[in-house]
C-alpha cells in the first residue's frame, strides 16, 4: 500500500513566539523553522508501516513558501521515499490545504494520508478532518495506535474520557497524536541519502486550486502575563479564596 | 529552549558568514557537504544535544563512576546518549567513507561537537576520544589495523582512549617508562602504569581500543625511544568480535571536580603476562604520531573550552533576564518595580566580557578546523603547506587562549548569578569546574606556551609566524577604509607592530644564552599573542556583520549583527589594551622569575 504523509514547516517549538509590533501575526524573520512535530509523529508512523513491509511507498507532501522544501528534506532523511512540494507564497488556511491535498491525493492514489492532528503554530486541528470529508473517506482521528488488516484499520484515539477504538475501511485519513510514536532523529547518512531523493514541485493554479483566505484575522496579541502568585496560610483561606475570589468553586 | 546550547545563529555565523564552509563541497571529499545538508546535520545535533545530553549534564556530575564488584557503574543516561550519537551517525562524521565514515568537513564536526560539548562536556568526551582515536589509525594504522578496528570505532561499537601519562612522566613524556617486548607473532607485551586516562575504563561500549605510549626493550632514551601501540580491552576472537580479556587492569577510579562523568582512571597494563597490543606506525615514531594527532586533539580541548564559555554565558544571560534587582541609576522610587538585572550596565559588561570570550574562542577553534580542511583537501601542495604552518603556530593558542578565558568568563557567569550562582541549585558552578580542567589536560597552559614561543615561532626561520602576521595585516588592510572598524584596524596594526619587535627581541634573547629567562616568560607571551590572534578575528567577524547591517536586516538579525559589532568593540577597548604591558615586561625580561633560588620561597 501507498502512504502519503503532509507535513507543515512551523516555527520551532524551542523558539519564544514574538508577535509582530503591529499586530498581525507572529515574527517567523530569522526564525529557526521546523517539521511541526505532530507531522513527525506522522512521518515516523508512514516510515515504520513501510519497515514492517506494510506498506510499499511513502510520499511526503508539504504546502507552503519554497523553503518547505527543506521540511520536506527532513521527511526524506527520516525514510520517506519521495516528496512534493505545492508552492506558493500566498497564506493557506486549513480549507485550502485541505483541497490542495485532495488533488494530490487525486494524483497519487494513496491508501491512507497520515496527518499532524494539528500544527503548533495556529492549533486549528481541521486539515485532516476536511481532507476525510472531501475525499469521502473514512477518518481515524488523535491516533495513538494504528492496525492494519485485511483493508481495514483499527484506531486507537484519544478522546477526552480516555481511549476509543475505532474500525474503519481503507482508504483513510488518519491524524496523529503524542502517544503514536517516538520520532527517529534524522542520521547523517539518511541525510545525505535524502538529498537524492526526488522531490517534485507543483502549484495551486496546476491543481486548480483556488486557496484564497477564508478567514481573516483581525488582530494576533500576546497572552496576557501571568499575576504572581500569593501564598495562603491554610486549606480554609484556600477554599474561601476560591469560593469568594477566584469563583471557580 | 535549554539555556546552554549555542544558538544555531551563531553556529551559522561561524560556519557560513565567517568560514564560508559550504564551499568546501567544491572539494571531492566533501561532495555530498553542501549548505542544506550540513544544515540538516546541525539540526539533528541540537536536537539530541537538547533531548539526550543536557538533561542528564547534572546527574552526571552528583553521580561520578564507581567501582562495583570490579566494573565500573555510570549512570544510564550516559550509555545511552552515547549509542543514539553514534546511532545518528556522528561517531562516523569525519571518517573515511571507505571505512564507514562520512567524511563530513572538520570544521562543521567541531561546531557539532561545540554544540554536544556545550550541552554536556562528560557525555561528549567519550566521543571525542573515540574520534581521536579513529583519527590516528586511519593515519598511521596498517591497513590490517584499519580494517579490523575502524569499522566498530565508527560506529561507536567500540571507544577510544589516549594513554600516555604516568605517575614520573605528566608533562615531561620523555620520561615515560611503560615498556613494550616483542613477540615472535609480531605482537607485543605491553608492562607499565598509565594514570588519568579518560574512559579508560567502562561498560559503555563492547570494547575499548587504548592508544598507548610505550617503549621497545632496545629504544633509546628520552622522545625518541618511544613508539604508539594499540592495546584493546578484549582481545579479538577468531570471528574478530571482542574476546579474551587483555591483561589490563583497573587499579583505581580518580576522584576529580569537574568532568565527573568521564571515568579517569589509573590502569595497570601487564601485571601478570603482558597486555597484548600491536605497534601502530614505526618504532621510534610514537610521539611524533601522538603529536600529528595532538594538533587536532588541541583544538578540540580549546572547542571544548569554548563551548562552556557559551554555556555559562548562556545560563547567566537566562538568568539576567528574569532576576529582578535595584533600579536604573536616578529612580529611588521604591513604590517602582525592581528591573532585571540585565538592565544594570555593570551587569551588561560581564555579559559582554563573556561573549566576548566565548564567541571569539569559537571563532578560533572553527577557524583552526578549516585550516585542518584546507590542509588535508585544499587545491594545491602550497595551499596545504600554508594551511598547515598557520595551523602549527596557531594550535597552543587555540588550545590554551579558550581555556585561560573562557574559564574567565565562566567566572563571571557565577558573578552574575551573586549568590545563587554560589549554590548548587544553579548550572554555573559546574561549567565552571568543568572548564577547571582545560588548561591543565593535553598539555597544560605552560606547556603550551613552551611549544609556541620555544618551537612554533623559531621553525622553519619564522616561517609560521610570519605568515600569521601576514594574515592578520590583510584584515588590517581590507578593514582601514570600512569607516566603524578603522580605528580597529588601527589599534591592531599599531600593536601588531610591537609584537613583531617583541618576538625578535624574544628570540634574540634566546639565541644570546638567555634561553631559561626567555622561556621562562613563554606564557606571558603565549597570552599576548593569543590576544592578538582573537582581537584579528573579532575584527574578521565584525567586517562580516558590518555587511550584514549595511542591508539592512529585520529587527532580530539586526539585533544579533549589532550585539556582533559591540562585542568586537568590547573586545578592542578592553581586551587588546592588556596587550601593552604584557610587551613591556616581555621587553624588559626581568629575571627574577627564572633566577630566585628555590630556597627564598
Ligand atoms: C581530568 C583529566 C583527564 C586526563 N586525561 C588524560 C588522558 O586521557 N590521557 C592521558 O594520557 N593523560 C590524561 N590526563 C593527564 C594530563 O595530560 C596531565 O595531567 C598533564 O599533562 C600534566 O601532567 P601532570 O599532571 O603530571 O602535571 P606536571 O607535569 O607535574 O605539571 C605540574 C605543573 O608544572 C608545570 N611544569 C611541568 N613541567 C614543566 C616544565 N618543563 N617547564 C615549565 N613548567 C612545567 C606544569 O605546567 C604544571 O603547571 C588527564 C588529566 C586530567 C586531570
Amino acid at each position: 500500500m501507498k502512504v502519503l504523509v503532509a507535513v507543515k514547516r512551523v516555527v520551532d517549538y524551542n523558539v519564544k513566539i514574538r508577535v509582530k509590533s503591529d499586530n498581525t501575526g507572529v515574527e517567523t524573520a530569522n526564525v529557526k523553522m521546523s517539521m511541526n512535530p505532530f507531522d513527525e509523529i506522522a512521518v515516523e508512523e508512514a516510515v515504520r508501516l513501510k519497515e514492517a513491509g506494510t506498506a510499499s511507498e511513502v510520499v511526503a507532501v508539504s504546502l507552503g513558501v519554497k523553503q518547505c522544501q527543506e521540511t520536506l528534506r527532513t521527511a526524506l532523511a527520516m525514510g520517506a521515499d519521495r516528496a512534493i512540494l505545492v508552492e506558493t507564497e500566498a497564506e493557506l488556511q486549513p480549507l485550502a490545504v485541505a483541497k490542495l491535498l485532495k488533488e494530490v491525493v487525486a494524483k497519487e492514489s494513496p491508501d491512507m494520508v497520515l496527518l499532524g492532528k494539528q500544527a503548533i503554530d495556529d492549533d486549528a486541528n481541521q486539515t485532516g478532518q476536511m481532507l476525510a470529508a472531501l475525499m469521502g473517506w473514512a477518518q481515524g482521528t488523535f491516533a495513538s495506535k494504528i492496525t492494519l488488516a485485511d483493508g481495514k484499520a483499527e484506531v486507537v484515539r484519544e478522546v477526552d474520557g480516555g481511549l476509543e477504538t475505532v474500525s474503519v475501511n481503507l482508504p483513510l485519513v488518519a491524524t496523529t497524536d503524542l502517544r503514536l510514536n517516538e520520532p527517529r532523529y534524522a542520521s547523517l547518512p539518511n541525510i545525505m541519502k535524502a538529498k537524492k531523493k526526488p522531490l517534485d514541485t507543483l502549484t495551486p493554479d496546476e491543481l486548480g486550486v483556488d486557496v484564497a483566505p477564508r478567514l481573516t484575522t483581525l488582530k494576533v496579541e500576546e497572552p496576557p502575563v501571568r499575576q504572581a502568585g500569593i501564598k495562603v496560610p491554610d486549606v480554609a483561606t484556600l477554599i474561601d479564596k476560591l469560593k469568594t475570589e477566584a469563583k471557580v468553586i | 529552549m535549554d539555556d546552554s546550547l549555542i544558538p544555531r545563529r551563531e553556529l551559522d555565523f561561524l560556519l557560513f558568514d565567517l568560514l564560508e564552509v559550504e564551499r568546501l563541497a567544491e572539494r571531492p571529499r566533501h561532495a555530498d557537504h553542501g549548505r542544506d545538508t550540513i544544515a540538516a546535520m546541525l539540526d539533528t545535533a541540537e536536537a539530541l544535544a537538547r533531548d539526550h545530553f543536557a538533561p542528564h549534564n547534572r546527574k552526571a556530575d552528583e553521580a561520578e563512576p564507581r567501582l562495583e564488584n570490579g566494573r565500573v557503574v555510570t549512570i544510564p543516561e550516559v550509555g545511552a546518549a552515547l549509542r543514539r550519537f553514534s546511532e545518528a551517525g556522528f561517531m562516523a562524521a569525519v571518517g573515511d567513507a571507505e571505512w564507514g565514515g562520512l567524511q563530513v568537513p572538520y570544521s562543521v564536526n567541531l561546531a557539532i561537537n561545540a554544540l554536544f560539548s556545550a550541552a554536556n562536556i562528560s557525555t561528549m568526551t567519550y566521543a571525542f576520544l573515540t574520534q581521536a582515536a579513529a583519527n590516528l589509525i586511519s593515519v598511521f594504522g596498517s591497513q590490517a589495523q584499519k580494517e579490523t578496528w575502524l569499522p566498530p570505532l565508527l560506529a561507536g561499537d567500540f571507544f577510544g582512549t589516549m594513554a600516555l601519562t604516568e605517575p614520573q612522566a605528566g608533562s615531561s613524556l620523555a620520561d615515560l617508562r611503560t615498556r613494550a617486548e616483542p613477540q615472535e607473532d609480531g605482537s607485543y607485551r605491553l608492562f607499565g602504569a598509565k594514570i588519568f586516562i579518560s574512559g579508560g575504563e567502562h561498560e559503555l561500549a563492547r570494547n575499548i581500543v587504548h592508544l598507548v605510549l610505550a617503549r621497545l626493550p632496545d629504544a633509546p632514551p628520552g622522545v625518541k625511544g618511544i613508539s604508539l601501540f594499540l592495546v584493546p580491552r578484549f582481545l579479538p576472537g577468531p570471528d574478530g568480535a571482542p574476546g579474551e580479556k587483555n591483561d589490563i587492569a583497573l587499579a583505581g577510579l580518580i576522584h576529580k571536580m569537574g568532568y565527573r562523568g568521564t571515568t579517569s582512571t589509573l590502569l595497570n597494563f601487564g601485571e601478570a603476562e603482558g597486555a597484548t597490543g600491536w605497534l601502530v606506525g614505526e618504532a621510534g615514531q610514537g610521539l611524533a604520531a601522538m603529536f600529528h594527532m595532538m594538533n587536532e586533539s588541541r583544538v578540540i580541548v580549546g572547542n571544548g573550552a569554548a563551548a562552556l564559555g557559551h554555556a555559562g554565558y548562556r545560563q547567566s544571560l537566562a538568568y539576567a533576564r528574569e532576576r529582578a534587582q535595584g533600579r536604573p541609576p536616578g529612580a529611588k522610587d521604591p513604590a517602582t518595580p525592581q528591573v532585571p538585572i540585565l538592565r544594570h550596565a555593570d551587569v551588561k559588561r560581564m555579559l559582554l566580557a563573556q561573549k566576548a570570550y566565548a564567541e571569539g574562542a569559537l571563532a578560533l577553534t572553527l577557524y583552526c578546523g578549516r585550516l585542518i580542511d584546507d590542509e588535508h583537501t585544499a587545491d594545491d601542495a602550497p595551499a596545504r603547506a600554508e594551511a598547515r604552518r598557520l595551523l602549527d603556530i596557531l594550535t597552543p593558542i587555540a588550545k590554551s587562549w579558550p581555556s585561560q578565558w573562557c574559564l574567565e568568563g565562566n567566572n563571571l557567569a557565577i558573578q552574575v548569578l551573586g549568590g545563587y550562582g554560589y549554590t548548587r541549585d544553579y548550572p554555573v558552578e559546574q561549567t565552571w569546574r568543568d572548564n577547571r580542567l582545560n588548561p591543565i589536560h593535553e598539555g597544560t597552559h605552560g606547556i603550551q606556551a613552551q611549544d609556541l614561543l620555544g618551537r612554533k615561532v623559531r621553525q622553519e626561520d619564522g616561517a609560521a609566524f610570519a605568515l600569521l602576521c601576514d594574515r592578520i595585516e590583510a584584515t588590517i588592510a581590507a578593514s582601514r577604509d570600512t569607516p566603524p572598524l578603522a580605528s580597529h584596524a588601527g589599534a591592531l596594526e599599531n600593536i601588531l607592530v610591537r609584537v613583531r619587535a617583541t618576538t625578535a627581541g624574544l628570540l634574540a634573547a634566546m639565541a644570546g644564552g638567555r634561553a631559561e629567562t626567555a622561556l621562562g616568560h613563554a606564557s606571558v607571551y603565549l597570552e599576548a599573542l593569543g590576544h592578538v590572534v582573537v582581537a584579528w578575528l573579532w575584527l574578521k567577524q565584525a567586517r562580516v556583520a558590518q555587511a550584514g547591517l549595511d542591508a539592512a536586516p529585520a529587527a532580530a538579525e539586526h539585533a544579533f549583527l549589532t550585539g556582533k559589532l559591540a562585542a568586537c568593540h568590547h573586545f578592542f577597548a578592553w581586551e587588546l589594551p592588556r596587550v601593552g604591558p604584557w610587551l613591556d615586561g616581555l621587553a624588559v625580561l626581568d629575571g627574577t622569575w627564572a633566577s630566585l633560588p628555590e630556597d627564598c620561597f
